[in-house]
């Protein structure tokens, strides 16, 4: 996984609550073999209201959505993640998120910034006209009008994240332990693997 | 003097390979079951890492969700392509992926091929005291045998690949008790069924289930699988049966179960796994075998359960308020109205089959219902799907194919079939079906259509009377 340190540009001001997965991607979508190519189906039905703020001009090339309360609730599919990375979507700020969403976005490098609504809706202004930055080091978003809104974030997803660690090498970090664990079963249960049919 | 333990606790503790001191654990996974639908997007993580499967010898891959249920290949033995291109690339991907990366694969047209929950245990790759997992939620049913089963994202089966282990942090521990035996009439089907209608559809949620009482002890492999498969619709990581004389009969002589001195090893080591007296679970549910009747959902939720006998609730009767405007919508989706008794309800689709319902004795109770009978006239389609093909073969063997057959149902090859719309086996939108699968979700079982939940007997009985009939009259 690539480091995330900051993220800077325009903004998508969606604001919408309660967007499930089914609104970031439809269940037809769950036929691919690939986590690329999502991007054109997500948001398939709020893009297919003329003047939605996906197909405004004014937001093209945005990096960060900016969303209502829980985010990313219904099912566990890691399509939603996907598909938001694929249409070049870096971080997402909303009030709250749903928890599998925020463990998929995470698994994925994506950003997902809680806020207080207050500092939501004075982003979801700034972003009609003007950039916002997100800098991981100092957990914060700032505009170019001086505010600055602070953020938390669960310590070892930081971590992860600033270091462009991801959970498969931190786990292969510990490859003794396995190790150890498989020639302990290997000597008490000789019987444990499945017998080659 | 050692300290007494649940059934969980033991198979967990046996598992940590790491403890970090924020109470989560990297857990070792000894079995990894993989399907084309939650896997392709893995193996290309793996491949864009350059990594390997770690253990590719514990694990097992076989084609189940999008396959189409009928004939694999024509007369002549050659393939048959399957019409829509997404599937079939799903279904190349898996095929190419198991022997890039020296996977074990179980393909369509072996005979051995079926649903992931079906041959996990078929093929003694299941076994009492292991931690399994796939991507696929219904792996709970593995717990039947004693495994700690759970599903898993994309993301994670990645992770095993890789790793054999994941990172998990560890669930608090229910107890479902169940006093008495089950009536005549009465199948394991109806007792989760029962049971998720009295804890609810998120009473589990956070917990490991073990299921205990005489009616499991009594209770064959396949009506356990049943059992535990619902683990999930009452929002439970997994479910749990220790294992028992009756496992370890079911799992003897299994292609890949352990032999000779292997298996008298194994059995020692599984007679251990019991939870200890005294152990403490964080909660306990009980409930009394003699409530159950045979059981049907009316909503679109699985918790939306009553006794075949009953009327469609009205939703003011709910206490809680947003369960009332989720009864409305469940209504109006499901095309119900207040008060109906459910014996009234038409159906014109009957579907058997899924990872909960589709085994032997499965077949075996709805070919008693249909022996001598034909489906009404107003139910148009009606399909048995059975869980693999070795359950197929075995169900031909003893002649049931002919009796579904002369009752006006189609015989299919083995896969998910109609319990999640993802093939072609669909149910018409607004139509009705009574199915012995495991999800009543809005759309499940395609666009539209409006799902009843409930056993294999019952749903042979739905397709002889034509509407939701207590099977207890026909077989009385
Ligand atoms: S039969 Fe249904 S629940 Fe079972 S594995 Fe297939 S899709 Fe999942």
């Amino acid at each position: 996984m690539k480091p995330v340190r900051s993220v800077e540009g325009r903004a998508i001001p969606f604001g919408q609550k309660n967007v499930d997965t089914d609104v970031i991607i439809a269940a037809e979508w769950l036929k691919t073999i690939s986590r690329d190519g999502l991007g054109k189906g997500a948001f398939e039905s709020v893009r297919a209201k003329e003047g939605n703020v996906f197909d405004d001009p004014e937001y093209a090339g945005a990096s960060i959505l900016i969303a209502g309360d829980n985010f990313g609730c219904g099912s566990s599919r890691e399509h939603a993640a996907w598909a938001l990375d694929d249409m070049g979507i870096k971080a997402i700020i909303a009030p709250s998120f749903s928890d599998i969403f925020s463990s998929n976005a995470f698994k994925n490098g994506l950003l997902a910034i809680p806020l207080p609504q207050e500092a939501v809706d004075r982003l979801m202004e700034v972003a009609k006209t003007d950039p916002i930055s997100i800098d991981m080091e100092s957990m914060s978003v700032t505009t170019p009008f001086q505010d600055r809104f602070t953020f938390e974030m669960d310590p070892f997803r930081h971590q992860c994240l600033m270091d462009g660690l991801d959970e498969i090498d931190l786990t292969m970090s510990k490859s003794d332990a396995i190790e150890a664990h498989e020639a302990r079963v290997d000597s008490a249960h000789a019987w444990h693997k499945p017998a080659i049919a | 003097m050692t300290e007494a333990k649940t059934l969980y606790e033991k198979i967990w503790d046996a598992h940590v390979v790491d403890q970090r001191d924020d109470g989560t654990a990297l857990i070792y996974i000894d079995r990894h079951l993989v399907h084309e639908v939650t896997s392709p997007q893995a193996f290309e993580g793996l491949r864009k890492a350059g990594r390997k499967v770690r253990r590719p010898d514990l694990t097992l891959a076989v084609p189940d969700h999008n396959l189409p249920t009928t004939p694999r290949v024509d007369a002549n033995g050659t393939k048959i392509p399957i019409a829509d291109p997404q599937s079939a690339a799903q279904l190349e991907a898996l095929e190419a992926n198991a022997p890039a990366f020296g996977i074990k694969y179980i393909g369509a047209s072996d005979k051995e091929q079926g649903i992931v929950h079906v041959i996990g245990p078929e093929q003694g790759f299941t076994l009492p005291g292991t931690t399994l997992v796939c991507g696929d939620s219904h792996t709970a049913a593995h717990g039947a045998l004693g495994a700690l089963a759970f599903g898993i994202g994309t993301s994670e089966v990645e992770h095993v690949l890789a790793t054999q282990t994941l990172q998990l942090s560890r669930s608090k521990s229910m107890e479902i008790r169940v006093e008495g035996l089950l009536g005549p009439g009465i199948s394991p089907k109806d007792l989760i069924l029962h049971i998720i209608g009295v804890i609810g559809a998120a009473g589990g949620t956070g917990h490991v289930v073990e299921y205990r009482g005489e009616v499991f002890e009594k209770m064959s492999i396949e009506g356990r699988l049943t059992v535990s498969n619902m683990s999930i619709e009452a929002g439970a990581r997994a479910g749990l049966i220790a294992p028992d004389e009756t496992s370890f009969a079911y799992l003897k002589g299994r292609p890949m179960a352990p032999k000779g001195a292997d298996w008298d090893a194994a059995v020692a080591y599984w007679k251990s796994l019991r939870t200890d007296d005294g152990a403490v679970f964080d909660k306990t549910v009980t409930i009394d075998a003699a409530d159950v009747a045979p059981t049907v959902t009316w909503g679109t939720s699985p918790e939306d359960v009553l006794p075949v006998t009953g009327q469609v609730p009205a939703p003011e009767s709910f206490a809680d308020p947003s369960k009332q405007d989720a009864a409305r919508k469940s209504l109006d989706y499901m095309g119900l109205s207040a008060g109906q008794p459910l014996t009234d309800v038409s159906v014109e689709n009957i579907f058997i089959g899924s990872c909960t319902n589709s085994r032997i004795e499965d077949l075996r109770a709805a070919a008693k219902v249909l022996e001598g009978r034909k489906k009404a006239d107003g139910v148009k389609w009606a399909i048995v799907v059975p869980g693999s093909g070795l359950v197929k073969a075995q169900a031909e063997a003893e002649g049931l194919d002919a009796i579904f057959k002369a009752s006006g149902f189609e015989w299919r090859e083995p896969g998910c079939s109609a319990c999640l719309g993802m093939n072609p086996d669909k149910v018409p939108s607004g139509e009705r079906c009574a199915s012995t699968s495991n999800r009543n979700f809005v759309g499940r079982q395609g666009p539209g259509a409006r799902t009843h939940l409930m056993s294999p007997a019952m749903a042979a009985a739905a397709a002889v009377a034509g509407k939701l009939t207590d099977v207890r009259e026909l077989i009385g």
